[in-house]
């Protein structure tokens, strides 16, 4: 329990070096772009693929439940439009922001743990701070920046392929009309849930980042304790994503 | 002139820099010597301000540079230019970036500015051809004198070197102790080296600080080394291994 505090304190600390204003704009800027473009458009074929595969996933099993041969409901007790309605809801409030953060902290978070611990252990964010340099500052504020930025944007986008996933699933499988598919979209939105998906995806997106960073400066080693830097911060990431979920969840809706 | 007052280092229980007094000389390459695990490198770490002090002070011309506040201790690191012993080159950058980091960090430098210090400084470490390389594609020489010509791209007044010569052949290590030594002279630069290589104290050292087991064992000229030897078992012992 004690590790934990320290742990967070420590993670504070951290924090605090992070937001100082940088040395330079220009660097700071060209590491930004690099970081955005790493994040953002190294990360968009993924975050299709999921997407589109986890709403068709979503279309076909919330069908199976209703449909009258399942076993598990009383036959025709629901119109099969309630699956868009489902598909829509689960999309944004869970499914986008959740299953898309916790792919992403497979991806981004491990990524900058291991680049991150492997300047720490080739002592180059010692030569950073020889120099004169903030090195938190330095190699964490364009990530975590980055991060916010282009997350929310990939979530966003996940967030409508997840539904058209839902839509291809629905029309190749034949288990319901488009129409059908829509109208239970439709009656579903409640804009408040908009509100919770961008709440979520900047929180997360944070989280992706500033805890991978840390993860990463604090690493002590060789080349074993790189790669265990990337593992233990995906494992941190995703547990703390869950809880920061179930938190936005009861504090909004 | 730097000075350590009473230097000590724990890290927990382990007493690493025991009450350490010394002295480094401007404009001369000062040699830090002493047996691997004897503290050197963490001598030479908490003088960068890598390691805090447990207590002591460490004086550049008479400031702590341990009590400065943040933006004072960050303006005295830019007069600080360190070869680390690993090189520490940033490996997505090319040799030549890697030169005009510090350069475009805190110079207001134009573009053709940077790359003609940069072209100076690589010179002046006898690498050519080689700017537009990154470091995995370069030798373990190649990629000290890079670590060098990154550490003088500003005007430094201290210049540290942690074991210039690990990993390099006696050729080449002879090549890498008379660069530092000219660029010592040339620049006026004061210069720590810490080594345990006999060779290099005997090509380069002008002033030498032992270090025995986290303590000063002994200070003094290279001259007077061999005077030292008789009165001091654990100096000799060591400088006759060395060989």
């Amino acid at each position: 329990m004690m590790n934990i505090f320290s742990e967070v304190g420590r993670y504070i600390l951290f924090m605090r070096y992070v937001f100082k204003r940088p040395e330079r704009g220009r660097v700071f800027w060209n590491m930004l772009l690099r970081e955005m473009n790493l994040m953002g458009v190294d990360s968009l074929v993924v975050v299709i693929l999921i997407a589109i595969i986890t709403g068709a996933v979503t279309t076909v099993q919330t069908a199976s439940q209703l449909a009258s041969d399942s076993g598990i409901l009383p036959p025709s007790l629901f119109p099969m439009a309630i699956v868009g309605s489902v598909v829509g809801s689960s999309s944004v409030l869970e499914l986008a922001p959740t299953i898309t953060c916790l792919v992403l902290a497979g991806k981004i978070g491990a990524n900058i743990a291991s680049e991150i611990g492997n300047m720490r252990v080739s002592e180059q964010i010692d030569a950073y701070e020889v120099m004169g340099i903030n090195s938190v500052g330095f190699v964490s504020f364009p990530k975590i920046l980055a991060g916010v930025l282009v997350i929310p944007c990939l979530i966003v986008i996940s967030n409508f392929l997840l539904i058209f996933g839902g839509l291809i699933a629905a029309k190749l499988t034949g288990i319901m009309t488009m129409d059908e598919y829509v109208t239970g979209l439709r009656s579903s939105f409640v804009p408040l849930y908009a509100k919770v998906l961008m709440v979520k995806s900047y929180v997360f997106a944070f989280i992706i980042t500033s805890l991978s960073c840390f993860q990463g400066y604090y690493t002590i080693g060789g080349a074993l304790e790189v790669g265990e830097a990337g593992t233990k911060a995906v494992t941190k990431i995703c547990v703390t994503i869950l809880l920061f979920d179930l938190i936005i969840a009861k504090l909004l809706l | 002139m730097i000075q350590l007052v009473e230097l000590n280092k724990f890290f927990e229980e382990k007493h690493v820099l025991k009450n350490i007094n010394a002295n480094f000389l401007p404009g001369v390459a000062n040699l830090v010597i002493g047996a691997s695990g004897g503290g050197k490198s963490v001598l030479v770490k908490t003088m960068v301000g890598l390691e805090k002090p447990s207590s002591g002070q460490v004086l550049f011309e008479g400031q702590d540079y341990h009590n400065l506040e943040y933006q004072e201790q960050q303006t005295l690191r830019r007069e600080i230019g360190m070869l680390f012993q690993g090189t520490a080159l940033f490996d997505s950058l090319t040799v030549e970036q890697n030169v005009e980091f510090p350069l475009l960090m805190f110079s207001n430098m134009s573009k053709e500015e940077r790359m003609d210090r940069v072209n100076l400084c690589l010179s002046r470490v006898n690498l050519i051809n080689a700017n537009k390389k990154t470091p995995a594609e370069i030798s373990g020489g190649m990629k000290k004198r890079v670590g060098i010509a990154r550490a003088i791209a500003l005007n430094i007044k201290y210049l540290f070197c942690d074991e210039p010569n690990s990993g390099l052949d006696p050729l080449t290590s002879r090549v890498i102790d008379t660069l530092l030594h000219d660029i010592t002279k040339e620049f006026g630069i004061t210069t720590i080296i810490n080594s345990h290589d006999m060779k290099t104290v005997k090509d380069i050292g002008e002033h030498i600080v032992f270090i025995h087991q986290g303590q000063k064992w002994w200070e003094g000229s290279k001259d007077d080394l061999i005077e030292a030897q008789k009165s001091n078992p654990e100096l000799d012992a060591f400088v006759k291994a060395s060989f």
